[in-house]
């Protein structure tokens, strides 16, 4: 730009274009160190948010981080109350979202990708997915409210664990289809072709040569789309998860409570105490959490290094 | 072949942790049918009642049905007590179908849910389990507005004032120059049904342009940081919040009145104090558990925790009378119209039995 500006006045009078060209370089380096602190602070942003939510979390809730507090049931007492209830079940929902997001979800993916590629069915369902990533989550819940509360009642029991289990696997699904296309589209083609060269059948080739080194990225999204379940609160509380419950479920069929909702409930009161806890209950949700995600990364990384 | 291997391998850990979760699930459930699950189970005297019973509805009884659940369960170890929040609304509609035992209400319910009760052939008994004066709060800097009538409050809330009532110097003459800055609860929540029929006089009837929201901590946040704040909630948020609001005084007609554990006990404070209720459906009354809680909830020794939560008690002349409308199963509500503004409800009861 400045060369451009300072042409004519510079440059009256000059024979030949080649000699007009002002390389102007401190003024090239200052639009460069321009961009590179933009760029960091864009960096920073996120972890500068992250930092203050942890920060003002911790200041307010680190103090009810007692034994209680992970062994104690809800209570209208907050220097009693805990959130066992809550804690076990989302434990309880993330196992029933794994059992049926990572098979289906998985399934779904190879069949897609390597069974279908390029079809108009394998068009068709591609796009209804795309659709589907983008569903409101509460929405999901509507939907896991006629299907699985109403419709099956008789299988699930009604407001239950495996209801809510069933509804956010829905939810997750489509994150985790995409997952294991996207890490099966990074294994090259020419594995595959390999395999048909040697005389494998397709499902061959896909068990023995596509999945394994695939199976790192699958298993990574599978986790991350459990993390991102563990987390919502509006299909649960659509499909009516309690507030209050002061034992542990006795199986799936048995009503439930989470830890989003326990956090709202806290929120939500007049009490200063309540509010704290509340943080509280933030801070166990974020060890949840960061320790699944960091499963994640260390089964990634074995199982790359296996290879 | 070696990466076929691997993947079988991470295959087999994955299928032992699920078995594992499995595993661990079938034992607790073992566990707990030894307890004895049985809804038959005999009850014995030590251990009080057996069986499940299932609460949902209004988030301001939440504090109160939560408290009772919980010394409820501290009695009678073996009955399992659950709170649901879903609104009063929300409550009445998953009650009348049939999916819960107890409904909490802020309000009485409307004739239209009480259709779709009987359609389903639910009936009810209708009980009151505390009262709630809701406390018109303004910013403590505002120190001009010490009692406002219903006439004031209905000019600043009804429908007509959206975008013309701006400032307070509008409501009262001698007010000063100030912004008003309005806040109140979501449109789904009893409170403001109530407050729309108490001052208005429509169910539902209010200006649009306030901040809304159905957590009232939000209200006490956005009125304690607005010096022309004005806003309606709960009389427990304000109590809890008492330095950061100023409480109105409310003329209903009798001369200013603020809100206290004593007005609203005995009514003077009106129009705005209101009852809670919660509805039992007749059938799981069968249900040793379902009765006992109903009957420990209006139990005036039990009164204590409606204070502890910030509510007032029901007075002691109601208290035989819901007994006795719950033992001898009186089904059916007392406001047809699905209005309790202004009502004695002693006179009601009384009436209908």
């Amino acid at each position: 730009m400045t060369t451009q500006q300072d042409f004519p006045s510079q440059e009256k009078g000059s024979s030949s274009i080649s000699s007009s060209y002002q390389p102007n370089l401190s003024g090239r380096y200052k639009l460069d160190k321009i961009f590179a602190a933009i760029a960091l602070i864009c960096a920073w942003a996120g972890l500068v948010v992250l930092a203050w939510l942890l920060v003002d979390v911790f200041t307010d809730g680190v103090s009810r981080l007692t034994w209680t507090f992970i062994s104690e049931f809800p209570s209208r007492k907050p220097d009693e109350a805990g959130l066992l209830s809550a804690l076990v079940g989302s434990i309880w929902l993330i196992g029933i979202v794994a059992l049926v997001a990572f098979p289906v979800g998985v399934g779904a993916g190879i069949f897609l990708e390597e069974f279908i590629k390029n079809s108009v069915i394998g068009n068709i369902i591609e796009v209804n997915i795309s659709n589907l990533a983008g569903v409101p989550s509460i929405i999901y819940g509507l939907l896991g409210l006629a299907a699985f509360v109403r419709w099956m009642e008789p299988l699930t029991g009604g407001r239950s664990i495996i209801a809510g289990g069933l509804t956010l696997g829905l939810l997750v699904l489509p994150i985790v289809i995409v997952a294991t296309r996207e890490s099966l589209r990074a294994v090259p083609d020419s594995t595959r072709l390999a395999g048909f060269a040697v005389g494998a059948t397709r499902w061959q080739v896909v068990r023995d040569t596509v999945l394994p080194p695939a199976f790192p990225g699958i298993l990574t999204g599978t986790i991350l789309a459990l993390s991102r379940a563990i987390g919502e609160t509006a299909p649960l509380i659509t499909i009516g998860a309690l507030t209050f419950i002061a034992f542990l479920p006795r199986g799936p069929r048995d009503s439930f409570t989470a830890l989003p909702i326990q956090i709202y409930n806290w929120v939500s009161r007049p009490q200063q105490e309540f509010h704290s806890l509340a943080a509280g209950g933030i801070i166990v949700l974020l060890v949840v959490l960061l320790t699944m995600n960091s499963i994640a990364v260390i089964l990634r990384n074995k199982l790359q290094k296996s290879r | 072949m070696l990466l076929s291997q691997r993947l079988l391998r991470t295959a087999y850990s994955l299928t032992a942790l699920s078995l594992l979760i499995g595993l661990a699930a079938c034992n607790s459930s073992d566990t707990a049918t030894e307890d004895g699950d049985d809804m038959a189970a005999v009850d014995s005297p030590d251990s009080g009642v057996t069986g499940d019973v299932l609460v949902d509805g209004s988030s301001t009884v939440f504090p109160i049905s939560e408290a009772m659940a919980e010394e409820f369960m501290a009695e009678n170890p073996d009955a399992r007590v659950t709170v649901g929040v879903s609104g009063s609304g929300g409550g009445f509609s998953k009650f009348c179908a049939g999916e819960t035992d107890i409904s909490n209400a802020s309000r009485p319910i409307k004739p239209e849910e009480a259709e779709i009760c009987a359609e389903n052939g639910i009936e009810f008994v209708e009980l009151p389990i505390a009262f709630d004066g809701l406390s018109v709060i303004t910013n403590p800097e505002n120190d001009w507005a010490e009692c406002l009538t219903v006439d004031e409050l209905k000019m600043i809330w009804e429908p007509d004032a959206q975008g013309a009532i701006t400032n307070w110097n509008q409501v009262r003459d001698e007010f000063p120059d100030a912004p008003l800055g309005l806040y109140g609860p979501g449109t789904d929540s009893g409170t403001f049904d109530y407050f729309t029929e108490a001052i208005v006089g429509e169910d539902g009837a209010s200006r649009g342009d306030f901040t809304s929201s159905e957590d009232d901590n939000v209200i006490v946040q956005g009125v304690a940081n607005d010096q022309g704040g004005l806003g309606y909630l709960g009389y427990a948020y304000y109590i809890e919040n008492e330095d950061r609001l100023k409480l109105m005084a409310i003329d209903g007609g009798n001369g200013c009145i603020q809100p206290s554990q004593e007005t609203i006990a005995d009514g003077t404070y009106q129009p705005l104090s209101r009852p809670e209720f919660f509805y039992v459906k007749v059938d799981s009354l069968s249900n040793p558990a379902v009765r006992a809680f109903a009957e420990f909830q209006i139990d005036p020794d039990n009164a204590n925790l409606v204070n502890e939560t910030g509510y007032v008690p029901i007075p002691a002349d109601l208290a035989p009378l819901a007994q006795e409308r719950l033992d001898n199963e009186i089904a059916g509500t007392v406001f047809p119209d699905g209005s309790a503004v202004g009502v004695k409800l002693a006179d009601l009861f009384e009436a209908q039995q």
